[in-house]
């Protein structure tokens, strides 16, 4: 046996099929792991599952085996990058290796074949038609066209002729395309994952940012407390790093450079979420839709303005802003109640009310005092009010009316009730909003390979439209004087679809019989 | 609503015609033919019908545009275009190739699924759309997936044919009680104590071992080629493979046996009587154990089934387990008319395998291996009957090629490049590896494992025939499993 160097041992195995089966069966069975065991988890959740799995006494060991194996974030695990790196190298490998093959297929110009070839084709059939060569050969380019060929012509080796065409050879090279799509994808993810961020942030309305948060955990206890207290102070500022900068007394490139450890991202501009607001179907407390209105401020100056939705971002310098959460502030000290006031007498106004305050109800001299607040308010089955969520699904806010009279009395203005509404006299306080309420969860991402993935998607596409449902169709049609008339054998091959081929080549011999009769 | 009676007259249609389908098969009689093709139509008219009202009754509900409110967004709607797609696939072959004979085979698949529905109590309500669903992505995205499941099933089916007519029936009794006994146990075992499930992985790799010791190389069996192949690589890499799962393994027992022993050891100071507690552990440790040999059985046959060509018992086991499952939702169907269970009420498998009643198990279990047999025994009449049909073997294994030649740019455009452009829209990460996007890719490896297998390494027949019928249990797998079991972003599809 013959010696083998080392290159070309190395390249024999990464070209091989069989280790691309390896590398499926792996990736494949690994992933299933992933599936089951659920990825960035708290330890309790995955305990459980492992419990169901393997019982009480050995999910916790379990549970350390498979966590120093990378299986608890195994998507970003090194052996799983790995893997697919080897997955890839072994495409461009299998690809490089028979690719000259295929290229000479495609590009080498079609000749007449000789008589053992032709007969050892897959499709055959053959016919006799009445007259000369000449004429008979003027029928099978007419039948030829008929089905689509252009022939070309030649004398054959054994007298005769042979009329060969072919259609579409360059079909050949749909694998290749869809292969080195595949490739430009994962490229497109590598660039993804060196010069792009995953992260989010929770912005409440009338508050701008200019930092979002990475969702990487943090390693030691020592960090995590830091970036929790970077957390805290930047919460503080409102997300105001020159704000921050200055209270530390740090340059704001120094403390740039410290959030950035912490896998806090500063942004060269800060987001504002103007409004945020919940649309719900019908009185059901199921949301329809969810969006925020953002502002981009540059330099102080706004930029550009959008409302978001679940399927509709914002984009702006290379980050996304999805809309992906909400809730209720904690401290609802800075909301304030929009009411739309109309008297009787047909007048009417806007009012932006604090908790605390209180205003004079225009039309009347009745004072009214913002006393109360909840954000989901409904009647219990003995008919007093209750909170019933933590989330702002019928807000309603509590007044208390102070008539010139001196009398005082409460009550409730609830957003989705219009009957709450309408005060003795008639007046109408319709509540808009409580304003300043919740916070809007947003992922921003940035990914400059997105792009590249984008192309390798269409390439892929295009790449299996090509392999699939378009062959590569070659047929000769050879030409002999026989007994008065001309023998007519058709041979033919496809690199796909055999199946219709040899339907178009039975089609094809009934036209050349069919002038016979 | 209305389009309930429409779902309800295509249910009992295809019903109709798997019955008809089947006489057809057994008599060759060309009215039964005509009718069962008619039924089917009518079957799939209805169906249409239905879906349409059904769209127009989500549009006015929603107050959204007509795309979005295609009635895709649930388990039971994706179910329901499931079948009307399988169904019209199936016509567009009956049509285009001028035979009925495949109807037997894919009907019955219909009928699963739609008695699935009913059986499983899950809701038909109209929901409305949960924000994230709400685009245009979700009409092709969803509306393509399925398109490629309906030939996934179509591949299934005439994989399945292409097993029965081609295998000749060449195990022994014994080997096929052996087997059938061995998945039983697997199956029964597994089912009392889900924590043997790491057995699995232990004898998987034992058995991957023994076969490397005793130099039976699977790779040359399972790619037979030219002598002069270079293998020594690969065979290196599989020993270290398998070398390092087993120690794996073997790691992870040794902690546990030491956790257990000082885990035992505290139980014992507080049990007085020190037999009780060895006892006790006794016991688990036995019943591991045998659970542990009934794996290795079982892969050592599964095994062996598929690499010496056994395929008789392949797809015995695959159309007995099939045929018994259809026919016990069946029964469950019969119970729900005759009224004895609530309606709307999970109560799939109730009145047989999951009664309450444990005569009625015992019988299930027993009539339930009985078919296996029966089927496995006289399974060369199926094979006669199919060659009556004078279809070539060539031309039922090009169609599941083709079917899945069909099926798989589809998957990959509209399943996995239009979820992921979908996906970045709407959470801003083309690919999140959750567990359904990972099971369509494992699913999408399936595919293409089988299309490089036939196109690269020139498998045909039984072969590439084996990994489309096992492909199909993933794309079920992918459809319902991940839904039903697994949590993630895709958790709107679940029974509720």
């Amino acid at each position: 046996m013959e010696q083998k160097s080392v290159s070309d041992r190395v390249w024999s195995f990464f070209s091989s099929v069989k280790l691309a089966i390896v590398i499926f069966s792996l990736i494949g069975l690994t992933s299933i792991v992933g599936t089951i065991i659920e990825q960035q988890a708290p330890r309790e959740k995955n305990i459980q599952v492992l419990t169901k799995l393997v019982g009480q006494d050995l999910a916790p060991g379990a549970y350390n085996v498979l966590d120093s194996l990378g299986f608890m974030d195994m998507y970003r695990s090194w052996w799983f990058l790995a893997l697919l790196m080897l997955f890839g190298l072994n495409l461009l490998v299998c690809s490089t290796d028979r690719f000259p093959a295929i290229w000479r297929q495609v590009t080498t110009p079609l000749k007449p074949l000789p008589r053992e070839t032709f007969n050892s084709l897959g499709i055959r059939s053959e016919a006799v038609i009445k007259g000369g060569q000449e004429a008979a050969k003027e029928r099978a380019r007419k039948a030829l066209k008929a089905i689509g060929f252009k022939a070309q012509e030649e004398a054959d080796a054994h007298g005769g002729y042979q009329l060969f065409a072919q259609k579409a050879p360059w079909s050949r090279l749909g694998i290749y395309i869809s292969h080195f799509s595949i490739l430009i994808i994962l490229i497109g993810a590598v660039i993804g994952i060196f010069f792009g961020f995953k992260a989010f942030v929770n912005i409440p309305e009338g508050v701008g940012y200019s930092i979002v948060f990475q969702n990487r955990g943090v390693s030691t206890e020592a960090e995590s407390n830091e970036r929790n207290r970077l957390v805290n102070m930047l919460d503080m500022a409102k997300g105001d790093l020159n704000y921050l900068a200055q209270n530390l007394g740090v340059p704001l490139s120094q403390l740039k450079t410290d959030l950035r450890k912490y896998g806090i991202i500063p942004l060269d501009f800060t987001v504002k979420c103007e409004d945020f607001d919940v649309e719900f179907y019908g009185r059901s407390d199921m949301p329809k839709a969810y969006k925020s209105l953002l502002t981009v401020y540059e330099g102080g100056k706004p930029v550009t303005s959008k409302w978001i939705e679940v399927n509709s971002p914002l984009k702006y310098k290379g980050v996304t802003f999805y809309q992906s959460s909400y809730g209720l502030l904690d401290d609802l000290s800075s909301g304030e109640a929009v009411f739309d006031i109309k008297t009787p007498a047909g007048a009417s106004e806007t009012r932006r009310v604090k908790p605390g305050e209180s205003f004079t109800i225009p039309g009347s001299n009745a004072t009214a005092t913002f006393v109360d607040f909840s954000p989901a308010l409904k009647a219990d089955e003995m008919g007093r009010p209750v909170t019933y969520a933590n989330l702002m699904n019928n807000p309603a806010v509590g007044l208390e009316i102070k008539s010139p009279g001196g009398q005082v009395s409460g009550r409730w203005i609830l957003e989705r009730e219009p009957a709450s509404w309408v005060l003795e006299d008639g007046t109408i306080l319709e509540l808009k909003d409580f304003w300043g309420a919740q916070y809007t969860g947003l992922q921003a991402r940035k990914d400059p390979g997105v792009r590249v993935v984008y192309l390798g998607c269409l390439t892929l596409a295009i790449g299996l439209f090509v392999a699939f449902f378009m062959s590569h169709k070659k047929l000769w049609v050879r030409l002999q004087p026989d007994k008065g008339g001309t023998r007519v054998q058709v041979a033919a091959t496809a690199s796909k679809n055999k199946f219709s081929f040899e339907r178009q080549i039975e089609k094809l011999t009934a036209l050349l019989k069919e002038e016979n009769k | 609503m209305q389009s309930s009676v429409f779902f309800g007259l295509s249910t009992v249609a295809y019903i109709l015609a798997m019955i008809a389908y089947i006489t057809y098969i057994a008599f060759k009689n060309r009215a039964v033919g005509m009718a069962a093709t008619g039924i089917t139509v009518a079957g799939f008219a209805s169906q249409t019908i239905a879906i349409l009202i059904r769209w127009s009754e989500f549009y006015q509900l929603s107050g959204m545009g007509i795309i979005r409110s295609v009635p895709l967004t649930n388990l039971y709607e994706s179910l329901v275009f499931f079948v009307w797609c399988l169904i019209l696939g199936y016509l567009v072959i009956e049509f285009k190739y001028k035979n009925r004979s495949f109807g037997a085979f894919v009907t019955p698949v219909a009928g699963l699924a739609l008695a699935f529905i009913d059986l499983s109590g899950m809701s038909k309500d109209i929901q409305p759309l949960v924000p994230a669903l709400q685009s245009n992505w979700l009409l092709v995205h969803v509306m393509m997936s399925f398109i490629a499941y309906s030939t996934f099933a179509i591949a299934f089916s005439t994989a399945l044919m292409y097993l029965i007519a081609n295998s000749e029936k060449q195990e022994k009794k014994i080997t096929f009680w052996g087997v059938v006994i061995a998945f039983a146990l697997l199956f029964g075992l597994t089912t009392l104590y889900p924590q043997t499930a790491i057995m699995w992985i232990l004898s998987f790799a034992l058995v991957v071992v023994v076969d490397i010791k005793l130099n039976v190389d699977i790779s040359k069996r399972v790619f037979p080629k030219k002598e002069s192949q270079p293998v020594n690589i690969l065979k290196n890499i599989g020993t270290i493979l398998a070398l390092s799962l087993v120690s794996i393994a073997a790691i992870l027992i040794f902690i546990q046996l030491v956790k257990f022993q000082l885990v035992k050891a505290e139980e014992a100071a507080k049990i007085k009587h020190l037999g009780e507690s060895v006892s006790a552990a006794g016991f688990k440790g036995a019943v591991m154990g045998i659970v542990g040999l009934m794996f290795f059985i079982g892969l050592v046959s599964l095994k062996y089934l598929i690499l010496n060509r056994e395929y008789h018992l392949f797809w015995t086991l695959i159309l007995g387990i099939s045929v018994a499952l259809l026919s016990a939702m069946g029964i469950d169907y019969v119970a729900k008319f005759l009224g004895d269970t609530a309606p709307n009420e999970g109560m799939t498998l109730k009145s047989t395998f999951r009664s309450s009643s444990p005569v009625i198990v015992l019988a299930s279990y027993t009539a339930f291996l009985w078919l296996i047999y029966l089927v496995w025994r006289y399974g060369n009449a199926l094979k006669k009957i199919i060659s009556s049909f004078n279809l070539s073997s060539d031309f039922i294994d090009e169609l599941t090629y083709r079917a899945i030649s069909i099926g798989f740019p589809i998957f990959t455009l509209g399943g996995l490049i239009f979820g992921a452009i979908w996906a970045d829209q709407a959470w801003g990460v083309y690919w999140s590896w959750d567990p359904k996007e990972t099971w369509s890719l494992i699913t999408w490896l399936f595919y293409a494992f089988y299309l490089h297998a036939r196109l690269l390494k020139g498998w045909r027949g039984p072969r590439v025939s084996v990994v489309a019928v096992l492909a199909f249990t993933v794309v079920i797998f992918t459809y319902l499993g991940v839904n039903l079991l697994l949590s993630g972003l895709h958790a709107y599809g679940s029974l509720e």
